[in-house]
């Protein structure tokens, strides 16, 4: 049985004025805030959705992205849910037979079905009636953006009643780091090798995800990091009250796949977004309504250099002309999402 | 009550008695009619509640069902060919998982060379998948094997393929006996899933297992195909039972009492092949047929008992293995080890080349005399394949052979090779 649950969050607009000022962690701010305005997480009552014991590596941002989003989506609809998984890494390491690390209904079928594996578990609670269970679909960018777009695209476009969660940690990590098409340009993975002129995935490919969900009209498409656990559990519960196709992309660092320290990858994920290459944003029917406005503004090196994926970029002679295209990939978005204006957060976005 | 009525139409009413409440559609031929029927019947209200859901693709189609059905739901979808192979993950996934699916296949040949007419390549193509796989002979048993197939199904948590013999059955026009509403809700009762998708208790559905356990739990899959065998009997005749007819059980026996030889055949071929025995029986031959309804899983006693005490064994696939032949035939040959009968192999009908009485009498004729070898290909023109092989030999680049093949026998409007 799930656990008891709390009142759900306080509205969004309400939680965009506070801001956390503490070095490091933006989450040791909850602290200080009103009860009722505290992360889901720092809830002792929460729901473990995905409860420890899992097998996923030391640092893993999709556990923690998996266990943040669930547990927002059971407070947020009162814990009338059922969630489908995507085959993966998620899958994997959280039920090896007879072993399963899920304390909500869950359910596994293909790696590239989610989506409509999902649209069959909504439509069931439909007929019966039981307009109540709601229904998030879960997957890796692989089996987001290549192998079940097909079926996530028929989802979208039908409208149907689920919150699509990808956690994007940009290549195939469960098979052993082969690229996707949410590989970003340069990164080595074991299908892009480091070798020759053009080292790691090529420039110029991969698919927005965001943005493709955005032109299917769907009510709600945001983007967010395990990074700003206040940000994703408020992103989480807005989508879970609208009803229709609603899509959720969330970066998650993988240190085994990103060659990144364990103990970085809350880092890793922060610098993601306060470079420019990773835009959070949220956007309704299409347009882009609001983007979360960098706060201390690095250069993609900084990012970069975290992680051995990109270890080529750097040393002697190092490809400074590669980290200036990526950096120009930044500057692109922090043009387009107005990720740097002075009121940021309130325009912008490539609509 | 009898009406003229189309083979899908048919099926399509009798599907929408048995109440399904998720039904996923994508058009395939010669499957479409059926589901463009369930989709009006839902949109006037004369399913309800059902909902009807228009996906991208096959592999979605059934998707969605094991979805629905993973959450309690009655749940159905039809498919054909390469749609069937399109989903194919999905068909093996739903057996794994025990989800008691109803499936129409309406059988068409298998692509390449694309052909949308009926053959049993793409029945044959899953037929090691966990799935029930029963065959209609007639589209009164088609119309009365769905119902059987929602029973079986839920009873015993497997998936059922009802396969009917695309546009021979499923656009044919012919007298049906609907199943009337009242006995269909006398028959089938209501859907109470073995595992169920539920936030009130929750379980993990399809969670990984490794080699310690497997095994086990393939060996489960097949022991409920068992469990499957022993019911059908008893389900065709609680069938009976309430609605008057017989229809589906394991096989079905026409004038084997003494016969020497007998036909075995899936599905709608039994018709031509039982006038062919007819007038073969008129002349004073000792023949009979043996229709398979219950292909998967596999009747072996009963096969055995229908057949043991024959001389001759004639299988009329309308299937083959490339590069091995018969594949029904090798499960009959199964079933009789140990025992007499020589078993040889037809192929016919393939990509839904008419099946003639005069064909099969002569590949009879041949049969009754002890000349037909172990694998025969009924109505080959052996003049065609023996001048591409030429081609073939004679050129490197001898182009694709079956644009060839129709240029040969003068389908395509094209110039000389």
């Amino acid at each position: 049985m799930p656990e008891p649950l709390t009142t759900p969050a306080a509205p969004s607009s309400e939680q965009a004025r506070i801001r956390f000022y503490q070095v490091g962690s933006f989450a040791v701010g909850n602290r200080l805030l009103d009860r009722s305005l505290r992360t889901v997480q720092s809830d002792t009552g929460r729901t473990n959705s995905l409860d420890s014991g899992h097998r996923a590596c030391r640092g893993c941002g999709e556990a923690l992205g998996a266990r943040y989003t669930l547990d927002a989506a059971m407070r947020a609809v009162d814990g009338r849910l059922v969630a489908v998984n995507a085959t993966g890494c998620l899958e994997v390491f959280s039920t090896p037979y007879p072993e399963t690390s899920w304390r909500i209904a869950w359910m596994h079928s293909l790696f590239g079905n989610a989506p409509a594996v999902a649209t069959g578990v909504a439509a069931a609670m439909r007929v019966k009636g039981r307009n109540d269970v709601r229904v998030v679909a879960q997957a890796g960018d692989g089996g987001t953006v290549d192998i079940g777009f097909g079926c996530l695209s028929g989802m979208f476009e039908r409208n149907d009643d689920v919150l699509f969660v990808c956690y994007d940690n940009e290549a195939y990590m469960n098979t052993g780091v082969q690229r996707s098409a949410a590989t970003p340009p340069a990164a080595r993975t074991a299908t892009t090798e480091a070798i020759g002129p053009n080292p790691g995935a090529p420039f110029g490919q991969g698919k927005d995800l965001p943005r493709l969900a955005m032109a299917h009209g769907i009510p709600y498409v945001a983007t967010a990091t395990v990074a700003d656990l206040h940000d994703l559990e408020d992103k989480v519960t807005r989508a879970m009250g609208i009803r229709g196709a609603r899509y959720l992309h969330v970066l998650v660092p993988c240190p085994l796949g990103w060659g990144s320290e364990p103990g970085d990858t809350i880092r890793i994920a922060r610098l993601a977004k306060e470079t420019g290459l990773f835009p959070v944003f949220e956007a309704e029917a299409g347009k882009v309504t609001s983007a979360s406005p960098i706060r201390r503004h690095e250069p993609v090196e900084s990012y970069l250099r975290l992680q051995s994926r990109f270890r080529h970029l750097f040393g002697e002679p190092g490809r400074p002309d590669l980290v200036a295209r990526i950096q120009a990939i930044a500057d692109a978005n922090i043009a387009a999402y107005g990720l740097l204006d002075s009121v940021a957060g309130t325009t912008g976005g490539p609509s | 009550m009898l009406r003229q009525i189309e083979g899908s139409r048919a099926v399509a009413e009798a599907v929408a008695r048995c109440r399904p409440e998720v039904v996923c559609a994508y058009p395939i031929s010669p499957q479409t009619h059926i589901i463009e029927a369930v989709g009006a019947m839902v949109r006037s209200g004369e399913l309800a509640p059902c909902e009807f859901i228009n996906v991208e693709s096959e592999f979605a189609a059934l998707s969605v069902a094991i979805g629905a059905s993973a959450a309690g739901a009655r749940a159905y979808t039809a498919t054909a060919s390469q749609g069937l192979l399109f989903m194919v993950e999905a068909v093996y996934n739903a057996a794994g998982l025990g989800l008691p699916i109803v499936m129409t296949l309406a059988n068409r040949a298998v692509g390449a060379p694309i052909n949308i007419w009926n053959d049993h390549s793409d029945a044959m193509a899953v037929r090691d998948a966990g799935w029930v796989q029963l065959f209609a002979e007639t589209n009164q048993e088609a119309a009365d094997l769905h119902v059987q197939a929602f029973r079986l199904a839920e009873e015993l948590s497997v998936p059922v393929m009802v396969c009917m013999d695309g546009f021979v059955l499923t656009h044919a026009v012919e007298r049906v006996d609907v199943p009337d509403q009242e006995l269909v809700d006398r028959f089938l009762p209501p859907f109470v899933p073995r595992q169920v998708l539920d936030p009130d208790d929750p379980v993990s559905i399809g969670a990984m297992v490794g080699p310690e356990a497997f095994e086990e739990v393939r060996y489960l899959a097949h022991a409920r195909q068992l469990a499957v065998l022993e019911r059908i009997p008893g389900v065709a005749e609680e069938f009976a039972r309430v609605f008057g007819r017989r229809s589906g059980g394991l096989v079905s026996s026409y004038r084997t009492e003494d016969a020497e030889v007998v036909v075995v055949a899936l599905g709608s071929v039994l018709g031509t092949i039982k006038d062919a025995v007819d007038e073969r029986r008129e002349r004073g031959e000792r023949i009979g047929v043996v229709g398979i309804t219950s292909f998967r899983p596999f009747p072996r006693d009963a096969v055995r008992d229908a057949l043991g005490k024959a001389r001759r064994i004639v299988v009329v696939e309308k299937a083959f293995s490339i590069g091995f032949g018969g594949v029904l035939s090798t499960d009959v040959a199964m079933a009789l080890q140990g025992l007499e009968p020589v078993v040889v192999t037809v192929v016919a009908g393939l990509g839904g080349r008419p099946i003639t009485g005069a064909s099969l009498d002569r590949v009879l004729e041949s049969a009754g005399e002890d000349r037909l070898p172990p694998l025969t290909f009924l109505d080959l023109d052996v003049d065609v394949v023996r001048r591409e092989l030429e081609r073939m030999a004679a050129s490197r680049r001898s182009g694709p052979t079956a644009e060839n093949v129709l240029r040969d026998v003068g389908v395509v409007a094209a110039g000389p090779v």
